[in-house]
This record gives structure tokens, sequence and C-alpha cells, in this order.
């Protein structure tokens, strides 16, 4: 299911929020299948780049290429067939299926009097499977925990088969299993991603390429291991930082303390 | 990736199935086909039924072959005062308060979605009340006051003046926020309720119990003519809505989330405005401020087909239809020859029935 994976450019991206300029002149590539993590503190512009992916927000200037293509010069549909997400602001409070929700991925692909065919609920099944989430078909949405919900949600931009999946902060409330376990599942699921993510170890160990954002601009861009300095960190989201390799996983980690934390014993990378 | 370990050793996998029966969905798989062609036989039924009761009881073989020869363009052959009664009087009685309650029905589903609160109803945005102004100045003053327009046409004009204002003052940049919209039309009801209230001291006492009527919703008015607008929007929005029912399942989980799904969000938000204001406008100018059907129907609707619009519009159609036809019925005969205004009637079901989602929605957002 689903593309390979495209890849992605944003070129000089600007953004304004009611006149506000909130991101400005921002470059970014994903290669075909990687993981690309947007870090930043706060209002650093993370979800507002996103929004002009997910395209919720024209950018005022700049311009996002899918392959070549360009995604604002396609229709609201034909881009939502390229490019999935899963946002922050989702409300579904009405009742609606785990399935029935899983099946609004179609959406972009069915015309006016289109109805679901064997060919959509088959793409649904294989959505739900590959979150492992099948068990829940029949369950109303709402009761979920937050993490089922977000994997019902990450199914959902599955369906509609994208080569681009676009997530803002998919870990948010989730206990830590739960952050876990689907930041594990967005591995496997090999297509190009771009996420924002605040847990800077949680982006050094799942991101192929780091962009890290400061008030709307890039201050730096690339592997984890180059963007994620402690002087750096220190300097961007005014905390002390330790890399070091995880004990556990073997992976890039990293630990953060306040600046006025006393050093304890500190072992070296 | 090698690194991946879906679901490591030791610990169960997430996909246990927890038995919870009633968190599954509630909703019983009537197929809607089958629901909606027994609600509209149902319908058909109760027209008929309700053109045969009145003052003056009419047969129902009657009705049906008056009905039939009208439409057939055949010979009545019954006499002349049946024939009026039936096809004059009676019909567009009931036809009018069938489309009403379909229309009614039908925008507040719509308006649910577009505001996302299932507190709200066709009347939130103002339009209502801003019909009764205009009716209520032309029930008072003549049809001088607003340019020789009839009640009819005075309240669809103010009912249009005042979405225009609510419109303006809900939007901010290109954005249409769902609550602005229902703050800027709360706002906007009082404002023309208090116009309403004040032109209302004015009327005669002879007046005041036309006003009565036509603030709480009355049918008992209709001519054929009377009909022809409130048909057509009716027909015309149901159907184009119906086409935009994906749209609409879309848009009720939130603005971001429904254009990551490839719907136009903005445009759609003003269309949807734009329907379910006239829809709503186009039946209060005939039918007057008929209260709760655009409240519980569509929560009815849902309760029992499920929140997808694909079932829930034609569902709500028919069924608003049924129910004020039924309430129409009711308010002719519960104390004749005296008639009473349908608001009365709908809102003595409409109000517990509120009262009671409000206490079943008391662990959630509301």
């Amino acid at each position: 299911m689903g593309k390979a994976g495209t890849r992605v450019h944003l070129s000089g991206v600007t953004a304004r929020i009611n006149g506000t300029p909130i991101v400005g002149d921002v470059d970014l590539v994903a290669e075909p299948g990687q993981i690309v993590g947007l870090i930043g503190p706060n209002g650093s512009g993370k979800s507002t780049l996103l929004r002009t992916v997910y395209r919720s927000l024209r950018p005022a200037t700049g311009v996002i290429r899918l392959d070549g293509d360009d995604l604002w010069r396609m229709s609201a549909r034909e881009a939502a067939r390229h490019r999935a997400a899963v946002t922050q602001d989702h409300s579904v409070d009405t009742g609606f299926s785990v399935r029935d929700v899983v099946a609004m991925g179609r959406t972009p692909h069915k015309g006016l009097l289109d109805r679901d065919t064997s060919a959509d609920q088959e793409i649904v099944d294989d959505a739900l499977e590959r979150v492992r989430m099948t068990w829940a078909g029949e369950r109303i949405f709402t009761s979920l925990s937050g993490g089922e919900r977000q994997r019902v949600l990450l199914a959902r931009a599955l369906a509609q088969q994208p080569s681009l999946l676009v997530l803002d902060e998919p870990t948010n409330h989730l206990d830590v299993r739960a952050q876990l376990d689907l930041l594990e599942l967005i591995r496997t699921l090999r297509l190009t991603t771009v996420t924002a993510l605040h847990d800077l170890d949680h982006a050094a160990a799942y991101c192929d390429h780091l962009v890290l954002l400061r008030a709307g601009s890039v201050v730096a861009a690339g592997p984890p291991a180059d963007v994620l300095t402690p002087d750096r960190i220190a300097d961007v989201f005014g905390v002390r930082a330790h890399l070091g390799h995880h004990p556990i996983t073997g992976r890039l980690h990293v630990a953060t303390a306040p600046l006025s934390a006393d050093v304890a014993a500190t072992t070296g990378v | 990736m090698s690194r991946t370990t879906p679901v490591a050793p030791g610990r169960p996998a997430p996909t246990t199935p927890p038995g919870h029966a009633r968190e599954r969905r509630r909703t019983a798989v009537i197929p809607t086909t089958a629901l909606v062609v027994v609600l509209l036989a149902a319908l058909v039924l109760a027209i008929l039924t309700a053109v045969a009761v009145g003052t003056v009881a009419m047969p129902l073989g009657v009705v049906w072959q008056v009905i039939s020869a009208h439409l057939t363009g055949g010979p009545v052959g019954v006499d002349p005062l049946s024939d009026q009664i039936i096809w004059q009087y009676r019909t567009p009685r009931v036809l009018l308060a069938a489309l009403a309650g379909a229309g009614l029905a039908v925008a507040g589903v719509c308006l649910q979605a577009l505001v996302r609160n299932p507190l709200a109803d066709p009347y939130v945005l103002g339009i209502s009340s801003g019909a009764s102004l205009g009716a209520v100045l032309v029930l008072s003053y003549g049809s001088a006051a607003l340019g020789g327009l009839g009640v009819a046409g005075a309240a669809f004009l103010t009912a249009l003046l005042t979405l225009a204002a609510v419109f303006l003052l809900a939007q901010r940049g290109s954005r249409l926020g769902a609550t602005r919209l229902v703050l800027a039309g709360i706002a906007t009801t009082y404002l023309t309720t208090a116009a309403t209230s004040y032109v209302q001291l004015h009327a005669s006492p002879n007046e005041l119990r036309g006003i009565m009527f036509w603030l709480l919703g009355s049918v008992s008015g209709a001519t054929w003519p009377a009909l022809r607008i409130p048909a057509v929007v009716v027909v015309v929005t149901l159907a184009w809505l119906i086409l935009r029912a994906r749209s609409l399942n879309a848009l009720t989980t939130g603005d971001d989330s429904a254009a990551t799904l490839g719907i136009p969000v903005n445009r759609l938000r003003v269309e949807l405005l734009a329907v379910s204001a006239l829809l709503t406008a186009a039946v209060v100018a005939v039918a007057g401020g008929v209260g709760f059907i655009g409240l519980m129907i569509p929560h009815m609707v849902r309760l029992i087909v499920g929140p997808d619009h694909r079932r829930a519009l034609p569902v709500a159609a028919v069924g608003g239809a049924l129910f004020l036809v039924l309430v129409d019925l009711g308010t002719r005969t519960v104390d004749p020859p005296n008639e009473y205004p349908l608001g009365v009637f709908t809102a003595a079901l409409g109000a517990p029935f509120f009262l009671w989602l409000l206490r079943r929605n008391k662990n959630e957002v509301i």
C-alpha cells in the first residue's frame, strides 16, 4: 500500500497568520523514505510550517514540491491523494466507529456519486492491520485510549495511500509506552515522513534528519548527531544537554537538565 | 528498518480486544434504504390522514380520489365543497408542514456539522429571529412597513439581512470560525428579538394573536403558490447536501483534519452556511418560527442511523417531514375547533428531549 515515498522539497517557505509572520524563508528537504524531524521550542513555527504542507495554511511565499510537483498548484483533493497528515486539532466526538474514521481516508479518492467499494474496504482493513488496530474496528473512536486513537488516525492517513506523511507532535499526551509504540510503528511504514517532535531524545533516536527551528527560522539542519550539539541545545532551548548512547538501545541519546543544574558525575560519550 | 520491534517479547500486544459491549457502535444495522422507504410510506399515510382529519372529516377514499384526480388531471367526481376543502385548503397545509419539517431537520443536521456543536439548531445563526422582525413589522404596521412586501417576503428579506450581518461579524481574515459564528448569531438574535418585542408592544390585541401564531409557527395559511419556493429550496439543497455527505463527515472531525483529507474547508463552510440559511429562511418565511425540529430531529436520527451524513441526511429529511405533519395534525385535533401554533407542540415534545440530551451528555464536553 502507498507509494515508495516521495521527495519533498520546501524552498523559501514563509507563512503568516493574520498578517503576523510565523515562519520565515524555510528550506527543507526530505529524501524518499526519510523521517525528517522538526524540532524547536514552543512557538518556533513547527506546527505552522506543517500546516503549509497539509494545506491548512497557504504559504505567503515559497514553493513546496513533491517529486517536482507544486503541492499548492494541485486541487485540494489531488494533494490529499499524495499527502496525508495526523494533526493536533482532531475531534471525532460524533460517534463514528473506528472503521468509519479510517474509511474517511478514502475521501480524496471518491467522487460525489462514488460508493465505498470492496477495494476501499480492503484498504481500510489493511490500514487497520498495519497499525495493529484490527480488533477495534467496530469500537466507537472516542472510547479508545489516546495511544489507540493516534494509531487509528495514522491508519486513516494510510488509507489515503499517501507518499508523504505529515505528523504534528504525534506523541503528545501519550503515555511512555504508547509514545514508543507509535514511533516504532512510524519507522516501519517506510514513508517519507515530516514530523514535529517535542522530545529531543525521540527526535535523536527515530529521525534520519532533523531541522531545528527558532522563531520561525532554520537554525540547523542535518543528521541528528550534527544538529544536536550541547552548545546549540543550550542556545535554542535554554537547557543543559548531554549527548550519549542510550544505555538500553544504544541509539543516540539526549539527556537534558536545567542550565542551573549542578553537574553530577558526568560520564563522557 | 532492522531496529524495529513492533511488539517486544514479554509484554502483551496492544491488540487484545477489550470487550466493552456498550462502547461498541450503538447504532442498529438497519439498512438506510429500507428505513427511508418505510418512513416515506409512513409519511404518505400521515399526509393522507392529516388531509382527511379536520372540522369536516373526509373519508380517506374521498381524499385519495380528489388528490389523484388533481394529480392526473382527471375528473374530480366529488362535491365542489369537499374538493375545495381537500385540495385548496388542507393539502397545501399538510404539504407545507412536511416541507417545513424536512427543511428544518436538514438545516439542523447541516448546521450541527458546520459549527460542530450538538446544541446548534437552524436558529442559532439568528435567521429565525431576523425573519420574525420582518414578519412582525408587516403584521403590526401593514405591508407599507417594508416597501409593500407581504409577511413572507418581509420575513425572507430580514432573514437574509440578519444572516449577512452575522456573516460579517463572524469573519476574521479568510477564516469563518465555528465559535465566532455561534456567538455572532446569538448576539444578533438578542438584538433582533429586542426590536421585535418593541414592535410587538405597539401592536393591537387583534394583531397580537396573529403575531403570536407567526412567532410560534403555523401552516394554517398555506396556499399552493406559497409552496413553490420552499419546495424547490428543500429538494435542491437536500440533493446538494447528500452529494457532499462525505465532506460533511470529514468536516465534523475538525478543520485541519478535513483539510488533510482534501476538503476545501473555508469554501465548504461558506457554502454550508449559505445552504442552511437559505433552507431556514425559505421555511420560516412561510411557516414562521417553528422551534425544536432543527435541534431534536438531527439528534434522533443520529441515535438511529449513526453520525454518517450519507445516512443521516435522507433519514432526517423524511423523519422531519413526518414529525411536523403529525404535530400539525395534533395542533388542530387536540381541542377542536381551536388551533394552536406548531411551536407549542414541538416545544412541549422538544424541551424534555433537550433536557434528556443534556443529561446524557453530562460527562462530555458540553
